[in-house]
């Protein structure tokens, strides 16, 4: 049933997106999210490099699902990741240096990213490749997401830019410490919170709705 | 000697590996309810931390100057082999060690401290005696945010929280304001 995969592999992609968003919904992930959200572009390299490792690692390990044995999965899963990541590492210093030399050690830091091992063991080993590069896509994409709106929200309120051009004139006093680590905490505080009071919303409303329906039958 | 100093004072308390590098967060979030897994599992870090130490740098020296492409993939192997026969000879030798560190030690290789530390070590050309101490250091930093932000959480368990800000949302704001008493340290070398 073609129509029936086709659905399948959307819903394993928007599910990534946004009701299993790994940054805001599942807290994975949280140390190069906090590290390269200073400024807009690094946290778009970071999510692009991060996007590509995923989808390539994903890709290969549902293909060579029944290859692998049980027994030594995560380091055969491990040495994927690794190899995605020094390929990773090499375009990147090849096509923007200067983002890669701000990056710095969070590039090769990707092995660790513990949502890629994470979709490997939970999801890639057990799906056909589809589905697999459907999953894939979807977290990488939402990965992106967050970290694009955790470096933008931070670089606005820092600098009083996004991607290096001013936004605000001359007498914008700059928020420096969303620059700085605790910056980088805060923020995605406030943005969990934010994400929490949306889903209290939700559950009220839901609620409601369900004792209407009560009432009316 | 005073570069050792700066070292170590310089990666325990200046540049904190959780609270300005964001390394080893998973942990830090994850293990920092109670004292003293805390620090079962930060002392356990750097013991793991001192013995990547001297593998990476012998890597470093002798075989990775003639593969460079292979850092990456080599450190990961490294680490964890290491943990896992680290785990090994304390089964044997200490029980009652192996007991205390249960399944902290397995999950040591995916702490991103770990690596970080190897590739920060290698990328500034740290000797043996430096990468050492930088191993110290870094470990003992990881420990000190741990249990400051366990001691914090158990304090924070018994006061009145707003629901919505329960949980992560909380630990971040927390870990927020720690790392701006950390940043005061940035103060200590200037003068």
């Amino acid at each position: 049933m073609p129509t029936n995969v086709n659905a399948n592999a959307y819903d394993e992609f928007i599910k990534g997106i946004w009701r299993e968003n790994p940054v805001f919904v599942q807290v994975l992930a949280m140390c190069p999210m906090l590290a390269v959200t200073n400024s807009a572009v690094n946290a778009l390299a970071m999510g692009l490099a991060t996007f590509f490792v995923l989808l390539g690692s994903s890709t290969l390990v549902s293909l060579f699902k029944s290859l692998i044995p049980k027994q030594v999965r995560i380091s055969c899963y491990v040495i994927i990741i690794a190899t995605f990541v020094t390929v990773a590492d090499y375009i990147l210093q090849a096509l923007i240096p200067e983002v890669h030399k701000e990056l710095g050690a969070f590039v090769p830091l990707i092995v660790v990213n513990c949502m890629i091992l994470g979709r490997q063991e939970a999801f890639a080993s057990k799906h056909p490749v589809g589905l697999a590069i459907a999953d894939a896509m979807g977290m990488g994409f939402g990965f992106t997401l967050a970290l694009f709106i955790l470096g933008s929200v931070r670089e606005i309120l820092g600098n009083g830019s996004l991607f290096g051009i001013l936004l605000f004139g001359q007498h914008f006093e700059p928020w420096i410490v969303m620059l700085l680590p605790p910056g980088g905490f805060l923020m995605l505080g406030m943005i969990l919170l934010f994400f929490n009071w949306l889903k209290e919303k939700k559950d009220k409303v839901r609620a409601a709705t369900e004792l209407a329906t009560m009432e009316i039958s | 000697m005073d570069n050792l100093v700066w070292i170590f004072i310089s990666a325990l308390l200046v540049n904190n590996f959780v609270l300005s590098y964001f390394l080893g967060l998973c942990p830090f979030f994850g293990v920092s309810g109670k004292l003293e897994t805390a620090l079962r599992l930060g002392l356990a870090s750097t013991f793991v931390m001192l013995i990547t130490a001297l593998c990476t740098w012998f890597l470093n020296t002798y075989i990775l100057i003639y593969a460079p492409y292979l850092k990456i993939i080599s450190f990961i192997v490294v680490i964890a082999s290491t943990v896992q026969f680290v785990e090994m000879v304390i089964k044997k030798f200490s029980p009652a060690l192996f007991r205390a560190l249960g399944i902290y030690l397995p999950l040591i290789t995916t702490n991103c401290a770990i690596l970080g530390f190897a590739i920060f070590a290698t990328n500034r050309g740290y000797g043996l005696l430096e990468g050492l101490v930088f191993a110290l250091g870094a470990g003992g930093g990881f420990t000190l945010a741990l249990v400051l932000m366990a001691g914090l959480r158990e304090e924070n368990e018994l006061s009145n929280v707003p629901p919505l800000m329960k949980g992560t949302a909380m630990s971040l704001i927390i870990a927020g304001i720690l790392s701006l008493a950390f940043m005061g340290f940035a103060g200590l070398f200037s003068s």
